[in-house]
């Protein structure tokens, strides 16, 4: 893994860059981890609901099937008459939605049609009443299903939607971090090593310098040593009284 | 919005399950689509059963699938491997037999996530 780095040159721009690059990748990571328990927090206040639905649901249901029967010993039979009137429903579901941290999670709402009278003529000779009150019962035995249903959606929405949010945070803190930071650490020694390189190189220059000067002063004296000595050979008997300037006083040489 | 279109509820089912969820009102019969429920008893066989059940899965206007628990039962496999958000597939208790939330596909999974 410590190999694994982006494929880029060694210089201070990209070092910024990817500096960047690292505080973006980190500022997602927290949002997404933030994300996915906003997610996870409301996944689990959805399984509550659903295990208590289920719960209800069995109850109710029971209760539905006992008022069936009900019209059973009054009424008879009417299974056969009830399926061969449906037609149309009448009890359908309107789907709304929720937002919660980016995920839209559907919700479905009973959305009863009344007044179409589908059955009102059912057990019209007996037990009338009893159908009513079985319809009823399952008119509110369908709602929380409805409701049930609607939660059974999100938990699955929301349950692929986590395992996506978890599997980018993972992918955020174990591949692409680590990559970037990698990366930073790769051009950090790259500019480091060419520091050392340049420093090297400029104190080899100077070293250079310094000895051509050092050369080029012995030279300059040696010659005027070499002057000085015939002059003062030559020149004394010819003009004594000349003061000479050059053998007086050296003058330091100037170095800029 | 894709699911709003989705305003049925389909239904599977043995017959005073049937009849009970008839008469609420969900039954629906289209022209081109068929019926949204179907009435299970012994003699129906499981591909009658799975073929229903596929095709309201694949109907575009069904938001719900209720379905008796001793039936899905029989078609465990398929409900099993259905992972899909639309349309919703909900398993109900029959007068016969009483609900078991170990059984049930969704629970299942919410077992699975917790671990226990």
């Amino acid at each position: 893994m410590a190999a694994v780095r982006d494929n880029v040159f060694p210089t201070r721009m990209n070092l910024t860059f990817t500096k960047t690059r690292l505080r973006g990748a980190q500022i997602g990571h927290s949002l997404l981890k933030r994300k996915s328990e906003a997610l996870t927090t409301r996944f689990r206040v959805i399984l509550r609901k659903i295990e208590d639905a289920k719960l209800k649901m069995g109850k109710v249901l029971q209760n539905a099937s006992f008022s069936l029967a009900e019209v059973a010993y009054i009424a008879g039979d009417i299974s056969y008459q009830v399926r061969e009137s449906a037609k149309h429903a009448t009890f359908k579901v309107a789907a709304k939605q929720e937002n919660v941290s980016g995920v839209l999670l559907p919700a479905f709402e009973a959305d009863i049609q009344s007044g179409s009278g589908q059955f009102e003529l059912a057990g019209l000779g007996r037990g009338g009443q009893q159908i009513q009150k079985a319809r009823l019962a399952y008119t509110k035995a369908v709602e929380t299903l409805v409701e049930l249903a609607s939660l059974q959606t999100a938990f699955v929405i929301l349950d692929e939607v986590i395992k996506l949010t978890n599997r980018r945070v993972n992918a955020i803190e174990y591949v692409i971090i680590p990559r970037i930071e990698n990366t930073i650490s790769y051009i950090n020694s790259e500019l480091d090593e060419q520091d050392r390189e340049e420093f090297y190189r400029l104190k080899k220059i100077q070293g250079k310098k310094k000895e051509r000067v050092a050369n080029a002063q012995r030279e300059a004296k040696a010659k005027e040593d070499l002057e000085a000595s015939e002059k003062s050979s030559n020149v004394v008997e010819d003009e004594p009284d000349v003061r000479n300037l050059l053998s007086e006083q050296a003058d330091e040489d100037i170095i800029f | 919005m894709a699911q709003k279109n989705r305003t049925l509820i389909a239904s599977i089912g043995v017959e005073d399950t049937m009849t009970g969820l008839l008469l609420a009102g969900i039954g629906d019969i289209d022209s081109q689509q068929g019926p949204n429920f179907l009435n299970v008893d012994d003699k129906t066989d499981q591909q009658t059963i799975e073929k229903a059940f596929t095709s309201f899965t694949g109907r575009k206007d069904i938001a719900i699938i209720l379905i008796n628990q001793n039936i899905a039962d029989r078609i465990r496999g398929i409900l099993d491997a259905y992972k899909a958000p639309f349309p919703t597939v909900l398993e109900i208790p029959s007068k016969d037999h009483p609900y078991d939330p170990s059984k049930d596909s969704v629970l299942k999974r919410v077992q699975l996530l917790f671990g226990d």
